[in-house]
């Protein structure tokens, strides 16, 4: 440490705190930390010329004037652009005309507005610090005795410790009371019974192509792609469509039959061609991240993976279980149609699921 | 002026004065207008930014008006036949629709959708950094742990009120959000099949979620934060301001500029700044473009699938938890998998939002405290809160592994289990290393109080040593640097106290004290450089 051995001789004596003034040393000898006070008030430049402070008034009023003219240009733009006018502008590529227009108009119009004010009150109202005191917040003891003794004034006239009848049936009521709101919050929908357990599913039933909406033959599953079916006779139209589509959506992909190596995935398959739920196991995002070479599926919300060729088992991600399978074969007419409806609810998992 | 001036010389009140007096008559503005016109506010910056959230509230309101009166909160289906092309006959909800309309058929309508949701967006940004300013100079000490609490909510509030409003839209994004909601509920135990009956009126998705979402969005949590937002300025007013130590600034004043006029006009200027620059982006930078995503079908998904960023937290905790499914011997599942990420979301937040009364129980301080650390001076607290922003972040990125996996090429298996392990060690390591950097600046403070400032002027002295020219410090800066206080660790009671009787301290003292040990302990601060030190060093003989 011998940097600092012998430095203090060299510095200039003004630097000294003793050196500053003399109050400060009468306060040095009692505590060198202590509060020296509101530094000195620096006049500013506005403060002490006027010319400054015409120029200050002139750059406030210019902002003034400048929002003014941005709102008549949001009118203009108004007015002028038609809604569905597009334009290019580097960098930012095709964009509205009109909310491109209306928003830098707008921001500059309330932007001005804001910069005027503040370098208004920056410039021309008075720089100088104001101190205040503070008050305890807590009460002095005898407003607080005061308020207790207007308290128990209250409750000893209100005999609510004595009356203790009147004390506990009121509790009773007003505990009771809000159960009608409750009560009405019954009809906020359905039990839930057993409307997550089945789909639409049933034995029969074709498979139609999401895309074409024609029924499903195996031919039109080839090797290395992800077909999307619903069952027949759900219209993407209908009343019950959305909540239908939500548990039976279902993917098709055609895997060697030597791959398979669930036993009851082969069973339940149709010449190699298997078909699983598309609603994830975890919260239900369609599952849809098909990878043909090993035939992964992933979930593009939270990343569940599926083994497709190991009865849809989770092998990274968060869902709790596998896909459930739909068991699928062909009719006469050589179209797919399914065997029944899932073995086991579809979707996330709930308590009742078991 | 002169005319007023007149006036008055004719024994009659100026305009504004009569009615000013008119209404003293009926609500008593003078008693009010004399504490509060000239009241004093310190200025910093820091300070800004719980006003950006406060204008930013206010023009939430203002354009989410102006939405109400164009969008249709309804799942009724139609037929889109409006001037965006790509979607023509498109079937889709009304709302989604509507939201299509306001973009495209309303003159100034994707402008105030746009402004909307970037001004939600920086209202929860705002909200968050204001909490920490809060939480890193100790602004939440008494008496403002309640204010820290209504905060705390208002920040919650904003975040499901943000969910429900992007939802609103009934596009293919925001429905697979609803979607993840109805999968999280399902998977509370018991009564999860049931909850999510009521809330969707039947099976997902059904038509009701979206009126039920809009009028939740609209009144029922704008109606409570609009009450917080008031409640949380009126303390702010009756508590008066914090402010940093410095010289002038004591624990029992407030050093500042007056409400009227530099506040008037530097808030109220600062609102049309924030209002400004929101429009600019918003002009600018396109977000939430729904009409590219089409509209919400059950069975269907985009890539890059991602919630507003305050919700990324709990979306990473969803894509970190490992996939624990049980069946119970009862024949129940219990679905831990996403129930615990669900109990984790609270547990997270309340963390941050119980840490005033933790801290004041540690100090069992009674004072007020009016004047803010330094970060530095507590070091415990600064490293925890530092820990706990590690936590929220190791979250978002996980929430958002899929796209660091695409920017960065990387594993998104390898990111979920960075996630999974860094939830637990990057916290721990944070906090000591925050630890370490506050106790490293207390002694830079303390050399800096005692030996002064290095000057960079380096002398030879007549023996050929080399030294360079400490300075030191102004009293400002000496008083800025020594004017905090330095709690003491609690010690426990001697085991027999003095007249024998034994003293039994129970166990929640017991790990009181142990906690008291690690804040104020030998190795939870550095003593500050006492006045005794500085005179001896400064009378020449205290060299070492």
């Amino acid at each position: 440490m011998s940097s600092q051995t012998g430095s203090h001789k060299d510095v200039s004596e003004k630097h000294l705190p003793s050196a500053q003034d003399s109050t400060a040393v009468a306060e040095v000898d009692e505590n060198p930390f202590a509060d020296p006070g509101i530094p000195h008030h620096e006049p500013r430049v506005q403060d002490i010329d006027e010319r400054a402070a015409k120029r200050s008034e002139r750059t406030v009023a210019m902002f003034f004037i400048v929002s003014m003219l941005a709102t008549i240009a949001f009118i203009a733009s108004f007015v002028a652009f038609p809604v569905d006018k597009i334009f290019y502008l580097f960098p930012l590529g095709h964009i509205s005309a009109l909310n491109f227009s209306l928003g830098l108009s707008l921001g500059i119009a309330l932007f001005c507005i804001g910069a005027g004010a503040v370098h208004w009150s920056r410039t021309l109202m008075s720089g100088e610090e104001h101190v205040q005191e503070r008050h305890p917040i807590a009460a002095s003891p005898e407003t607080k005795a005061a308020a207790i003794e207007e308290f128990s004034q209250g409750a000893a006239d209100s005999g609510l410790g004595r009356r203790k009848l009147i004390r506990n049936t009121m509790i009773g009521a007003l505990a009771l009371v809000p159960l009608s709101g409750v009560v009405l919050l019954r009809d906020l929908g359905p039990l839930p019974e057993d409307k997550l357990r089945r789909t639409m599913w049933k034995k029969g039933l074709r498979l139609i192509n999401q895309n074409t909406g024609e029924p499903l033959r195996p031919e039109d599953i080839t090797v290395g792609s992800l077909v999307f079916a619903k069952p027949d006779g759900l219209e993407d139209d209908s009343h019950e469509f959305m909540h239908e589509i939500a548990k039976a959506a279902l993917m098709l992909v055609r895997l060697e039959p030597k791959d398979i190596k669930d036993k009851q995935e082969l069973d339940w398959s149709h010449e190699g061609i298997v078909a699983y739920s598309k609603i994830c196991t975890h919260v239900g995002c369609p599952v849809s991240l098909y990878e043909q070479q090993t035939h992964h599926v992933l979930c593009p919300c939270h990343q569940s993976t599926f083994d497709l060729t190991d009865g849809a088992r989770v092998i990274f991600g968060p869902a709790g279980h596998p896909l459930p399978q739909l068991n699928i074969n062909v009719n006469n007419d050589g179209e797919l149609v399914a065997e029944g409806d899932f073995a086991e609810p579809v979707g996330p998992s709930f308590w009742e699921r078991g | 002026m002169s005319t007023k001036t007149e006036t008055q010389s004719r024994g009659k009140a100026p305009a504004g004065e009569r009615v000013a007096d008119w209404a003293d008559g009926r609500l008593g503005i003078y008693g009010g207008a004399k504490k509060n016109l000239r009241k004093v506010f310190p200025d910093h910056w820091s300070f800004l930014l719980g006003e950006i959230a406060l204008y930013s509230f206010i023009i939430i309101l203002l354009t989410g008006v102006y939405l109400t009166l164009f969008f249709k909160p309804s799942m009724a289906e139609v037929h889109y036949h409006g001037s965006y092309v790509p979607m023509q006959g498109v079937l889709m909800s009304e709302a989604y629709a509507s939201t299509l309309d306001i973009s495209f058929d309303v003159r100034g309508g994707l402008l105030m959708r746009q402004i909307h949701h970037w001004a939600a967006l920086i209202f929860l940004v705002a909200m968050f950094v204001h909490m920490m300013r809060v939480f890193f100079t100790g602004a939440f000490r008494k008496p403002r742990e309640l204010n820290w609490l209504f905060g705390f909510l208002l920040l919650v509030l904003g975040m499901f009120t943000g969910l429900t409003g992007y939802s609103l839209p009934d596009d293919l994004l925001s429905g697979t959000g609803i979607r993840f909601m109805e999968g999280a509920i399902l998977a509370v135990p018991l009564v999860g099949t049931y909850m999510a009956m009521f809330l969707f009126g039947g099976e997902f998705p059904g038509t009701d979620i979206i009126p039920r979402f809009f009028a939740i969005h609209v009144l029922l949590l704008p109606g409570i934060m609009l009450g917080l937002v008031v409640a949380h300025l009126i303390l702010v007013f009756y508590h008066k301001h914090t402010q940093y130590p410095g010289p002038g600034r004591t624990n029992n004043n407030v050093v500042g500029y007056p409400l009227m006029p530099i506040y008037m006009a530097k808030a109220g200027g600062f609102f049309f700044l924030v209002f400004g620059v929101i429009s600019m982006i918003s002009a600018t930078f396109t977000i939430n473009a729904v009409w590219v995503l089409g509209p919400y079908r059950p069975d269907k998904i985009s890539t890059n699938a991602q919630p507003d960023w305050y919700m990324g937290f709990s979306e990473g905790l969803i894509r970190a938890m490992p996939a624990w499914e049980w069946v119970i011997p009862t024949g129940h599942t219990i679905n831990f998998g996403v129930f615990i990420p669900l109990m984790l979301l609270p547990a997270v937040l309340g963390a941050i939002a119980v840490y005033p009364f933790f801290e004041s129980w540690v100090t069992k301080d009674q004072r007020e405290h009016h004047l803010l650390d330094r970060p530095r001076n507590v070091p415990t607290r600064t490293a925890f809160g530092a820990a706990w922003i590690s936590v929220y972040f190791v979250l978002l990125v996980g929430g958002g592994n899929d796209l660091w996996a695409i920017f960065f090429d990387l594993s998104i298996n390898t990111i979920t289990w960075f996630v999974r392990i860094g939830f637990f060690v990057v916290p721990v390591v944070v906090f000591m290393i925050t630890r370490r950097i506050c106790l490293g600046l207390q002694r830079r403070d303390r050399d800096k109080v005692l030996h002064g400032r290095e000057t960079g002027i380096i002398k030879r002295l007549p023996h050929g040593e080399f030294v360079e020219v400490h300075e030191p410090l102004p009293p400002e800066q000496l008083h800025l640097l020594t004017q905090h206080h330095q709690y003491e660790a609690a010690e426990l009671p001697p085991a027999v106290d003095k007249n024998g009787v034994e003293s039994r301290p129970g166990i929640i003292e017991k790990v009181r004290v142990r906690i008291s040990r690690g804040y104020f302990g030998d190795h939870g601060q550095v003593p500050k450089a006492t006045p005794e030190e500085y005179k001896e060093i400064m009378s020449g003989h205290g060299h070492h």
